[in-house]
């Protein structure tokens, strides 16, 4: 099993996700985040006086797929998230060694 | 025929039934009982408008909890609800006397304490006269605490509140008021022109905040040592802009009902009212979009503002055209001002200072330069006068109690409190529970215990975590 993690702009989520469901993805879960990479942050001003904003919201998918799916997931959701702007976020892949589905107990791929 | 017929039925009803009153008809009877109805109105409106004026305070509340921090909410609102609260009590007992009782000197009054003017079954109009006036003395006590906001400790405010409402407010608005029942202050007898309250009541509320903000210091982090002003933002902008549309409203209140009777004038000063405020705001967008390169939100809300409180001394005596040149005024002025008392170094979290103590000012001076009947350099010298006593007066006196304060029950929080926020450590609380994540999901478990809570122990915890850093 593979866990993916994607960092994306937030108003794309609603395209990565409908682009996963196509592919048969049932399944995800988001957090709001923060952060930033080569996009670095901004000037904002508040009563006369300069601030430097350093962390953009963004939003962090993760799901947990069969390691068979993980290269389409990968390509689907950098295809969806893509602007072509600066900012536009990253993909992780990481190695998953067990999970659970809690109503059933059902473990291993059963439960992705 | 009805046109004829229906006139005489009426009469000869209204004649027979006494409908004018209890007898026959005379010219007498006929002249009281109109004399009544415009009694009623004046009341009438003079009470409506201490509603209007009263919805200034949720203005205010709502003011300075958008422009401060979260972590402080319920502080600020305590503060609000506290000095209206503590106020009108201390205004009730003591500062009502102080500012209209009878006086021999024209300093100060020295009968009406406790409403000793009402007697049941006598004349209410004094009850619709304090509260009318009750609302203006809250509107200067609540001024104070914008500046003061997130740092000063809840029981130092509430001695300020009680101080400000039963003497310092009450004496100056002796000096220019106390005509308006049993005083006759030495200032008003000069001629000096405040209808509503540029000084009275905003000059007063404005200087009591720069004495307060002088003493308390700057927020932990707001200036640099190398003299960079780091901004903290407001958590809420719409609450603040909510708020100043309250105190648009209140404010048509707080003008046109100081002629405490229902006449005509009003209509001109509703008018001047609401044009000084759009032009103010417009005017401080605009400086705030020259200047910064963007129009401000927060500035254009002060904006709109200090133009209703620069025409408050002269919106019955002015055109509305000069209304206009007035707000357009302050809504520079108060962007200026702002700035400028950053870069000094008092640090004023909403524009207070700005927006009362020194649009205040101006529209007092302006009372004199654009007053209907004429200006003289005896008019300007004697609104000037004005200005320099309240400022004198209040400045001072306010200084003296908030030094008394620090030095004995204490004015400002310690580092860990200001840091951790006001919410907790004064009140025990959290404005927005839902955005903290805590046990049990939501349905927070109650803890029975005797003696020491264990929110005791946790304040005891947690003090000591962040030592001071400045």
């Amino acid at each position: 099993m593979k866990k993916i993690e994607a960092i994306v702009k937030p108003f794309k989520l609603d395209e990565v996700k409908d682009a996963l469901n196509a592919i048969g993805i049932t399944g995800m879960t988001i957090t709001e985040v923060k952060g930033f990479g080569r996009q670095k942050g901004h000037k904002e001003i508040y009563r006369g006086s300069e601030y430097q904003v350093d962390f953009i919201p963004k939003i962090k998918i993760d799901l947990v797929v069969d390691a068979s799916l993980s290269d389409k997931v990968v390509s689907t959701i950098a295809q969806s998230g893509n602007t072509g702007k600066i900012g536009d976020g990253k993909i992780f892949v990481l190695s998953m060694d067990q999970a659970v589905r809690i109503r059933t107990g059902e473990s291993g791929k059963d439960a992705v | 025929m009805m046109k004829i017929f229906l006139p005489i039925l009426i009469i000869f009803i209204s004649i027979t039934t006494g409908w004018a009153g209890d007898g026959p008809l005379t010219l007498e009877s006929n002249k009281a009982a109109i004399d009544l109805v415009q009694s009623h109105a004046d009341y009438m409106w003079t009470l409506i408008a201490a509603a209007l004026v009263f919805f200034m305070q949720a203005g205010f509340a709502l003011v300075e909890c958008g422009f401060t921090r979260a972590k402080n909410a319920i502080n600020i609102m305590m503060k609000n609800l506290m000095d209206f609260s503590m106020g009108s009590l201390a205004f009730w007992a003591v500062g009502f006397g102080i500012m209209f009782g009878a006086t021999k000197t024209g300093w100060f009054g020295t009968s009406g304490f406790f409403l000793s003017d009402f007697t049941l079954g006598g004349d209410p109009w004094v009850l619709a006269f304090w509260m009318f006036q009750v609302v203006f003395c809250a509107t200067a006590a609540t001024i104070v605490s914008g500046a003061m906001a997130e740092r000063t400790k809840f029981i130092g405010y509430l001695t300020y509140s009680i101080i400000i409402s039963a003497l310092i407010y009450p004496v100056f608005g002796s000096w220019a008021w106390g005509s308006l029942f049993n005083g006759n202050g030495w200032l008003e007898s000069l001629g000096f022109i405040d209808f509503a309250g540029s000084t009275v009541v905003h000059s007063v509320g404005g200087w009591a905040a720069l004495a307060g903000a002088m003493v308390l210091g700057p927020r932990m982090g707001k200036y640099a040592k190398d003299g960079t002003i780091k901004p903290i933002l407001g958590h809420n902008i719409p609450l603040a802009a909510l708020g100043v549309f309250i105190l648009w409203i209140g404010w048509f209140g707080f003008n046109p009902g100081s002629t405490t009777a229902a006449n005509k004038d009003i209509a001109m000063i509703f008018v001047n009212t609401n044009l000084a405020a759009a032009a103010g705001a417009v005017f401080a967008m605009l400086t705030s979009w020259i200047k910064f390169g963007k129009p401000e939100i927060s500035m254009s809300l002060n904006g709109a503002l200090a133009g209703l409180v620069a025409i408050t001394s002269p919106c019955a005596t002015v055109t509305p055209l000069s209304s206009v040149i007035i707000g357009a005024a302050a809504g520079v002025i108060v962007v200026l001002s702002v700035l400028f008392f950053d870069r000094i170094r008092i640090d004023d979290p909403v524009g207070a200072i700005s927006v009362h103590g020194v649009c205040g000012a101006w529209g007092t001076l302006a009372a004199g330069i654009f007053n209907i009947g004429g200006t003289s350099v005896k008019i300007i010298g004697v609104q000037l006068l004005g200005i320099g006593a309240c400022f004198f007066w209040t400045f001072s006196m306010a200084f003296i109690m908030f030094k008394l304060i620090e030095k004995t029950i204490g004015l400002r929080v310690s580092a860990e409190e200001e840091l951790e926020g006001l919410d907790f450590f004064e009140h025990g609380g959290n404005a927005y529970p839902d955005f903290d994540v805590s046990s049990y999901g939501g349905i927070v478990e109650t803890v029975k215990s005797y003696g020491k809570t264990s929110f005791q122990e946790s304040v005891e915890k947690l003090k000591g975590l962040n030592p001071a850093t400045e």
